[in-house]
């Protein structure tokens, strides 16, 4: 009896013991082709040369490009998202009445649900098209487009997060404002989003972190041209979609070209690791903030 | 004007101006659905979803990557499930609060915020590579499972938590062992929320385009897969893949996917909904 106990914990020491060998698996393999990918091409070419043309004669192997064209989609993404998520998150939890937040935020949530695949299709055929009326000169793939639209895809984790930080705030924070006299307003700028401003950093540095790792929008509508440039109007190419640009054609796999995708995806996991990181720190301060 | 009424009018304009946002955020999703719904709605039809992909637009249908999808999520399912209830109890029951726990907790936090083409980037390495299971579905579902696993474990420790402390208690005054509570009392009681849990997760799969793309999913197969082993294609991949055409035909039956995929995700999501509508009103703890 005790031993089966015994047994029955092991089994599931071990499960919980698989998602540890999962992030080994991450770093090894990243680790392992970009260390043979480096004993080709030098760490300070990689990082410094201007031009990413792995896939042409004349190679060069700059990842600025690439990531230039990650950081254009994420900003534009997150400059669309945190104002809109934000005064969203802010009128369902202080100023709607029940009826109307019980509604409209599933609704809301429903953006969340929505594969990345279709968001794709609607910045290609929708927003573009759109877009391309409004400012005339820009080219049929671009970063603004698809960054726009992952704004829209982005915002419900920000007013989803940014909602629930507001939430926790004790009600005694809002009277005591009332007392003094602050309207709803006052209040809820000057003493509320202070209070909650960890959690919504939190928000929107998850939010960045899931525009940086994106790939399919913006591999539709942004364009496969590795461009060092900080335009919005002119096709770029992100590190996600030059992943996916390898992955489809047919480079041999054991090819320097096929590494290229392990030092391009060490690169991503290295960016989004810090970033979570930096959210999760602060997630886990301001939960010992309000743990009462 | 008066200190007073300015406040009242800029607290009334914020009052406004939410509503709009948030209506806004509503117009946004309903305009997408419909121009969804115009390009695309014509050319759903049974021919569609039965049909092999084919060179001319017209003729073309999902068949194959809609099997390819049910096949995804099913081996996903099978997969994912064990393993992440597993590990969800281990750490909700077992290692609370200890230091192995912690860092499991913390890697987990991790994993959840890695890139999704990441995890393809590692079942392309691990599974089709080095197990050698090449560019077959299950080198695809071993990676989303490891995907999703992160997920199945998040919703499945926060429907653990939930069972009251008196439940176990009961059990444990009546001589049953620490296994036999969580096998005979917990589980069935927390069962409706973890299965919510596992739906959204593999509604979130079934989405995926990325990872599979790296992991060898294919954008072209000929047949229906017919065993694990096999080729195959995704409805997402299939979408993606008209999208990149530039003729007009393709755009439309790319829409026509879309339909299909969003039809899955959202009876899926429904699915999900309702359930823990229902399970709320059935236990009051």
């Amino acid at each position: 009896m005790k031993q089966k106990e015994k047994i029955i914990e092991w089994l599931l020491k071990i499960s919980g013991g698989i998602t540890i060998l999962i992030t080994i698996g991450i770093v090894w393999v990243l680790l392992y082709e970009t260390v043979v990918f480096f004993k080709v091409v030098s760490i300070k070419e990689f990082l410094t040369a201007k031009e990413w043309t792995p896939l042409f004669t004349n190679k060069q192997f700059g990842i600025m490009p690439l990531l230039s064209a990650t950081m254009l989609t994420s900003l534009i993404a997150i400059l669309v998202a945190l104002p809109f998520g934000l005064t969203i998150a802010i009128y369902l939890s202080e100023y709607a009445d029940r009826r109307f937040r019980k509604i409209v935020k599933p609704l809301l949530e429903v953006l969340a649900s929505i594969p990345t695949v279709v968001y794709g299709f609607f910045a290609l055929t929708v927003v573009t098209p759109f877009l391309q009326n409004i400012i005339p000169g820009m080219a049929g793939f671009n970063a603004l487009s698809p960054g726009i639209v992952m704004g829209i895809m982005i915002m419900p984790l920000i007013t989803s997060l940014s909602e629930d930080a507001l939430y926790v705030i004790p009600n005694s924070m809002r009277f005591g404002s009332y007392a003094l006299g602050a309207s709803r307003f006052q209040t809820t700028f000057r003493v509320l989003l202070p209070a909650a401003s960890s959690g919504i950093g939190v928000s929107v540095i998850l939010a960045i972190s899931r525009a940086i790792g994106e790939t399919m929008i913006v591999a539709i509508a942004a364009g496969q041209q590795p461009r060092l440039t900080f335009n919005p109007l002119v096709p770029v190419e992100t590190i996600t979609t030059y992943i996916v640009q390898v992955s489809m054609g047919d480079v041999p796999q054991d090819s320097l070209e096929f590494r290229t995708i392990f030092a391009a995806g060490m690169t991503l996991f290295v960016f989004t690791f810090i970033i979570n990181n930096i959210g999760l720190w602060l997630k886990r301060k301001y939960h010992q903030k309000y743990e009462l | 004007m008066n200190y007073s009424v300015y406040k009242r009018l800029v607290d009334r304009s914020f009052d406004i101006f939410g509503f709009v946002v948030s209506l806004a955020g509503l117009l946004i999703l309903g305009v997408f659905l419909y121009q969804i719904a115009e390009k695309g709605i014509g050319r759903v039809d049974w021919q569609f979803v039965t049909s092999l992909p084919s060179r001319f637009a017209e003729r073309a249908g999902i068949f194959t990557a809609l099997m390819g999808t049910i096949w995804i999520m099913v081996l996903t399912a099978i997969f994912a499930i064990p393993l992440g209830v597993m590990a969800a109890i281990y750490l909700e029951e077992y290692a609370k609060r200890t230091r192995f726990g912690n860092i499991l907790e913390i890697n987990i936090s991790n994993l959840a915020g890695v890139p999704s083409i990441i995890y393809g980037i590692l079942g392309l390495e691990v599974f089709a590579r080095t197990f050698q299971l090449g560019n077959s579905l299950l080198t695809g579902s071993l990676t989303l499972a490891l995907l999703v696993l992160p997920i199945i474990i998040v919703s499945t420790r926060e429907a653990l938590r939930a069972i009251p402390l008196s439940l176990r208690e009961g059990s444990y005054a009546l001589g049953a062992s620490k296994w036999q509570t969580i096998y005979r009392l917990i589980l069935p009681s927390a069962a409706g929320s973890i299965m919510t849990g596992v739906i959204l997760a593999l509604s979130r799969a079934i989405g995926e385009a990325a990872p599979l793309i790296v992991a060898g999913a294919l954008v072209y197969v000929p047949f229906a897969p017919s065993s694990p082993m096999d080729e195959y294609s995704v409805l997402p991949i299939q979408i993606f893949n008209w999208v990149s055409r530039p003729q007009e035909a393709f755009e439309t039956n790319a829409a026509a996917g879309i339909i299909v995929l969003l039809l899955v995700t959202f009876v899926l999501n429904g699915m999900a909904v309702i359930y823990r509508n229902h399970l709320q009103n059935k236990h009051k703890w």
